[in-house]
């Protein structure tokens, strides 16, 4: 099937397979490997974009259902300099391996669209979604309070 | 991990689904797919095709009609969750609806979707159960509406058939009465172990009418109709008294989580949490 | 005049120099790369826990589209020289029965590979994978190590009876001498208490799933590994062993690595069969696990029965420890998988001093997949053993646990070098002080003063306090103990400084980081030591052509090791550019002060750089006479001994009775690291290790059913905690030990907080329900084993 996607503001007209996942279509076809794969399940977030501006597990979606909408990766989410969570990422020591932090980064940066002023239990639960084996998520959390009150 | 092949439809309406459905035994209906997208890449589901219909128009929403809201098969955990109507008129829907998986789940997930895969350790169906709603669909022979309590069947098997297409769920404007979802878990992301839903008409710390609703208690979700029995009329230490009676009749299971006798335990203690907070404890 | 020096780098806080690529999706993981021409591998993998293979039909696999070849260990015969290896053969008589990378006649666990699937594409190579036959005649299973050993009990291998494979006993197989004998003190102690605990198996989940991509040039009869590994050298060492590919003709890099906590501390059967498909196929070869997959096939952590007996006077002084661990090695052993278990054997005794002591160990095959090391690797086995164990002994001679340990501590005047109670040499070690001070932060008082409000108002949620003093040995390690401890390979590290002549450092470096922020870290170092700026110094580590031959990353061993053996080449660096630099100033020397980047002869003006001497060096127009030109020097490190991190941890939790939840309401550690370089990446590292300890006692176990599968081999079902099942810590330094073996006083901090926090948690819930009378909840406490603890307690 011929579907177009506008991922990070450029459209593209791609064949795909019905059984073809989202994040493959990203990484393969694409060549967009910032965006990861690390579970089967839908549980551990590492493979998060945006499908018309909210966090969606790219690993869970079949890329003809995105036909005809926007997809952000962490490889367009900064306009020019880093965007503010990329920022606190790297400020806070929110990432240690890096593997899981494209997708935490894009769960963060959605939440933050929804939740403008989140107290640290809003920031938890709307990280839930994501796991992280390194960093205990302390400054994971750190960060996103500090990207949400730069704005 | 990838499904094994299958073709894919997108439906402009509910007839083209039911067209499609009733011309292929082993054609499935896609919604959010969050539920069955996992099954098909761990290759436990193999359907030979996949309707979409998440673009179908007019299926999504909240609206209200007199004493009922109608809400639109392929309205997400993530709107429902905000609703406004919702919120005020029915909240232990949107109490609910967030409280289903993670964010990302709920900007994808739909209640149609939930309802028709009938997993008894999903959120929404004990809530409907409790609030004895309808459940609207369409087939080739037109519109059922399907009482709650008639709907959910059995372990992943609801009342709909291969060709029915889920269309709206309906639930009654709660003006009046207290309601809570009290939903236990190891992990925020994990589906409920036990979750309890309780609708509560009362007056001055007394009981008039409990309906509640149990999530994970057998194969499909069921009502603690002994303990609503006894809620009724109920004060005081008569309410806690009521809430232990909450696992009679039922038959929960035993897997990774938990034991039955543990999910016995919580549903009794998750109830008087449930009817406690809906009085607004 | 005396020239000041700065030390601008060490103590502070950079931005992290490995951050850009990972918050902008640039970093390249294994994953990541797919060259032209990459035949995609898919693994055939048993379903059953122990089953004869009676045959293969891989005829409909094979006339599937797209798919090149599918295999079964008869067509790899020959494509391997040995067996899978196992570098840590623990005593004399251990039995290491033969395991290859495919299994062509036994499957002795769920997961065990018995054919390989090699296709033009992913997805063709999975559909294909489904259309192999293999005929199964199941046979019964065992899991649980104990039952493995008992009489009757299914057999892995014919020639282990019992399915033991070794019996190490310290008072035989230890090369130092322990304190003395407990036996004879268990026998007539005022005080003994004994107690029982089972470690269920942990699964790695480190973020990032195995990949592994090899790049053939097969004319050259040459092949370039990129594997998630945390141990380049080894596996290529290894694997030269197991597919007979010259070790000289194989490179092996690891880019960006996704997380490792010692489960990318292997050389795994697919390493191998991966190597031996590129030879035979002549074209690149990729496989990549998927999370089900990793579940299976990752060496899992722990599995063991613990007992341990301590004896006591009457007012709690201890007087010996004696331990036995049974632990499960799975169906076969991996690298490293013996020697786990004894790597704690060390640690029963905790920071505490006895006058006797011993550790026996049983290693047992089971039908599930092979343990290994998982972070902390042995040393949070023992830790947790000792500290509940110390808990319970408190509770029997009534004193309180804090106490009871500061009693039973060895003192801080005992050192440096204090020959603990297993006969090991303690470098440092501040016990006591890093009590007092967790104390102090939590208000240890008040706590117990809310606690005993909460428990007589009969509240449903009540407050439990756990404790854990802890030490580890780790900088893995003097090559001469781990010889002594029959550890196949040495323990040293290799480093090569390069000034470049434009003043810029190349520093190659054996060990490599997959987290850990080596670069960062040793940039800080290097630039102070050397006098130049951060960012003029590029670490490059990771792979086997382009750094020196070392010995690569485990066991806190990075700085300690590696960072010892960077500071010691810049030395030899510094030493050379002196040369240079009292040529040119014609002076001698012993002249010449070196600080800031520059050589200053006393009481002068008249200086050198060392940049200037790199440039000299390049030139190699004006040196001394008998010089190499150029400016770099190698270092291979060897430390004398281990080094001896400590510390105090307390956990804090409110326990809900009627649900058996547990909710963590403050995490206080005190840690002794040594000396800390960059103080955000050690928060950082115990953040992590804390936090995978909780949810080792809290959260993650494999669970496995009758059959012998793994029934919690989901990331649904095996419980990885999130953000919002985590607390924030409160994580303090105690920096009045640093390490007197090397000369930055460093000790190691990877592995810290998950050797630490178990006990801590495990004591803390159980303290939060003493009271009822429970005096023990096995690990993970889900809500129900707390439940179920206090329904039988109040029975």
């Amino acid at each position: 099937m011929r579907i177009t996607l506008t991922v990070n503001g450029r459209a593209h007209e791609v064949d795909v397979e019905p059984r073809d996942l989202l994040v493959y279509v990203l990484r393969e076809r694409l060549g967009l490997t910032g965006t990861n794969i690390g579970c089967d399940t839908s549980t551990c977030g590492s493979c998060t974009v945006h499908v018309d501006g909210e966090s969606i597990k790219s690993c869970t979606l079949l890329a003809v259902q995105c036909d005809g909408r926007a997809i952000t990766t962490i490889e367009g989410l900064a306009n020019g300099a880093l965007h503010p969570v990329q920022e606190a990422f790297t400020s806070e020591h929110a990432l240690q391996c890096g593997f899981c932090t494209p997708g935490m980064i894009m769960a963060a940066a959605s939440r933050l669209n929804e939740v403008k002023d989140p107290t640290e239990e809003q920031i938890r639960e709307g990280l839930e979604g994501n796991l992280c084996r390194c960093t205990g998520y302390h400054n994971i959390v750190k960060a996103v309070q500090k990207a949400a009150a730069a704005g | 991990m990838i499904p094994a092949e299958f073709d894919y439809r997108v439906a402009g309406s509910v007839e083209e689904a039911i067209g499609l459905l009733s011309g292929n035994e082993d054609a499935k209906l896609i919604a959010g797919g969050h539920s069955l997208i996992p099954l098909m890449k761990t290759r436990l589901a193999r359907p030979s095709m996949l309707i979409d219909v998440a673009r179908v128009p007019g299926l999504t929403g909240v609206a209200r009609d007199g004493g009922t809201l109608r809400i639109g098969a392929m309205t997400r955990w993530h709107d429902l969750e905000r609703d406004p109507v919702l919120r005020e008129h029915c909240p232990i829907v949107a109490e609910a609806a967030g409280q289903v998986g993670d964010p990302q789940v709920r900007h994808a997930g739909t209640i149609g979707g939930s309802v028709a895969h009938c997993d008894p350790a999903s959120d929404i169906p004990a809530v409907l159960l409790a609030l004895d709603a309808v459940i609207v669909a369409q087939g080739p022979g037109g519109t059922r509406r399907i009482a709650a309590s008639e709907c959910f069947e059995g372990f992943f098997q609801s009342a709909l058939a291969h060709d029915e297409v889920l269309t709206a769920v309906e639930v009654p404007v709660l003006d009046g009465a207290g309601c809570a979802y009290v939903k236990f878990n190891q992990r925020a992301i994990d589906w409920a172990i036990v979750a309890v839903a309780a609708v509560v008409r009362h007056s001055g710390g007394t009981i008039s009418e409990a309906r509640i609703a149990l999530t994970n208690m057998g194969t499909t979700p069921v009502r603690a109709r002994a303990a609503e029995a006894a809620m009724a009329g109920a004060s005081g230490d008569a309410i806690a008294a009521a809430a232990a009676l909450a696992d009679q009749g039922t038959d929960p299971p035993e897997d990774t989580f938990a034991g039955a006798e543990y999910r016995r335990n919580l549903a009794r203690v998750l109830t008087l949490r449930a009817v406690e907070r809906a009085m607004g404890a | 005049m005396a020239t000041t020096e700065h030390r601008p780098n060490i103590g502070a806080t950079p931005r992290r120099k490995e951050d850009p690529e990972l918050i902008t999706g640039e970093a390249r993981y294994t994953e990541d790369l797919t060259p032209p021409r990459t035949a995609h591998v898919v693994m055939v993998r048993s379903p059953f826990a122990h089953a004869n293979i009676r045959g293969i039909d891989t005829a409909a696999a094979k006339a599937h589209p797209g798919v090149s070849d599918v295999l079964t260990a008869a067509d790899l015969e020959g494509a391997f020289a040995a067996p899978l290896v196992c570098a840590w053969p623990i005593v004399d008589d251990i039995k290491i029965p033969p395991v290859y990378p495919v299994e062509g006649t036994r499957a002795r666990y769920a997961g065990q590979i018995v054919a390989v699937v090699v296709a033009d594409s992913r997805a063709a190579a999975q559909d294909a994978a489904e259309l192999v036959e293999v005929d199964y005649d199941p046979l019964p299973a065992v899991i649980d190590p104990e039952e493995a050993m008992a009489d009757g009990a299914p057999q892995l291998f014919d020639d282990v009876p019992n399915n033991v494979t070794y019996h190490w006993r310290s008072k035989e197989h230890s090369p130092v001498p322990s304190a003395g004998d407990p036996d004879p003190i268990m026998a007539s102690a005022p005080v003994v208490v004994k107690e029982r605990f089972r470690l269920e198996r942990l699964v790695p989940n480190a973020m990032e799933p195995r990949s592994i991509l090899v790049e053939p040039n097969a004319s050259q009869g040459e092949y370039v590994m990129t594997s998630a590994t945390q141990i380049p050298h080894i596996v290529r060492t290894v694997l030269t062993l197991i597919t007979g590919v010259p070790e000289a003709k194989l490179r092996v890099i690891a880019p960006a690595v996704g997380g490792g906590f010692g489960s990318k501390l292997q050389v795994y059967a697919e390493d191998a069969i991966c190597l031996a498909l590129a030879r035979r196929l002549g074209r690149p070869v990729k496989w990549t696990a998927d999370r089900t997959e990793e579940f299976v096939s990752v060496h899992h952590g722990r599995d063991q029965w613990q007992e341990i007996e301590l004896a006591a006077d009457a007012d709690g002084k201890l007087r010996a420890v004696r331990v036995r661990i049974v632990a499960g090695m799975g169906a076969h052993h991996l690298l490293l998988t013996p020697g786990i278990p004894m790597l704690g054997a060390w640690l029963y005794g905790g920071c505490y001093t006895a006058d006797a002591y011993s550790v026996e160990i049983i290693g047992v095959f089971t039908n599930n997949t092979p343990t290994d090391a998982y972070r902390g690797a042995g040393r949070p086995e023992a830790t947790y053993a000792i500290e509940r164990a110390m808990d319970a002994l408190a509770r029997k001679v009534g004193k309180d646990p804090a106490e009871l340990r500061r009693m039973n501590m060895i003192p801080t005047d005992a050192f440096p070098n204090y020959t603990i109670m297993s006969g090991l040499s303690v470098d440092s070690g501040d016990y006591t002080g890093s009590l007092d001070k967790l104390l102090a932060t939590l208000d240890y008082q008040g706590l117990r003063r809310e606690q005993a409000a909460r428990r007589a108002s009969g509240a449903a949620r009540q407050l439990g306090i756990g404790l854990s003093t802890w030490i580890e040995m780790c900088g893995l390690a003097p090559s001469r103990v781990a010889g002594a401890l029959k550890l196949v390979c040495g323990l040293w590290e290799a480093c090569t400084v390069k000034v470049m002549p434009t003043g810029t450092i190349q520093v190659m470096i054996g060990v490599t980081a997959h987290g850990q922020g080596h670069e960062t870290t040793f940039s800080q170092m290097l630039a102070d030591q050397l006098g130049v700026d951060y960012d003029d110094v590029q670490i490059i580590a990771g792979d086997t052509l382009t750094v020196p031959f070392g010995m690569d990353t485990y066991g806190s061993r990075s700085l300690a090791v590696g960072g010892i053996a960077m500071h010691n080449a810049g030395e030899k660096v510094i030493a050379k550019a002196r040369g240079i630099a009292a040529h040119t100033l014609e002076c001698a020397e012993e002249d010449l002060e070196f600080a800031n980047g520059s050589f200053t002869v006393k009481g002068t003006d008249r200086s050198f750089g060392i940049k200037e001497a790199a440039f000299a060096a390049w030139t190699a127009h004006n040196l001394p006479d008998g010089m190499e030109p150029g400016l770099e020097a190698t270092y291979v490190y060897d430390p004398p001994n281990f080094s001896w991190p400590g510390g105090a941890h307390a956990c804090v939790t409110e326990v809900d009775t009627h649900t058996g939840a547990v909710k963590i309401l403050r995490y206080v550690s005190v840690d002794d690291c040594g000396v800390i370089i960059n103080p955000q990446i050690v928060e950082g590292q115990v953040h992590g290790g804390v936090a995978q300890g909780i949810a080792e006692a809290l959260f993650e176990g494999a669970q496995y059913d009758e059959a012998g599968n793994l029934v919690t081999g989901t990331m649904t079902t095996y419980l990885v905690p999130s953000a919002a099942e985590m607390p924030s810590f409160e994580v303090l330094n105690n920096p009045n030990a640093p390490s007197p073996t090397n000369p930055l006083g460093v000790k190691g901090i990877g592995e810290a907080g998950t050797i630490a926090s178990p006990p801590a948690v495990i004591n803390s819930v159980v303290d939060a329900l003493s009271h009822l009378g429970v005096t023990n909840v096995e690990r993970p406490a889900t809500p129900e084993r707390v439940w179920r603890a206090i329904q039988e307690a109040g029975q």
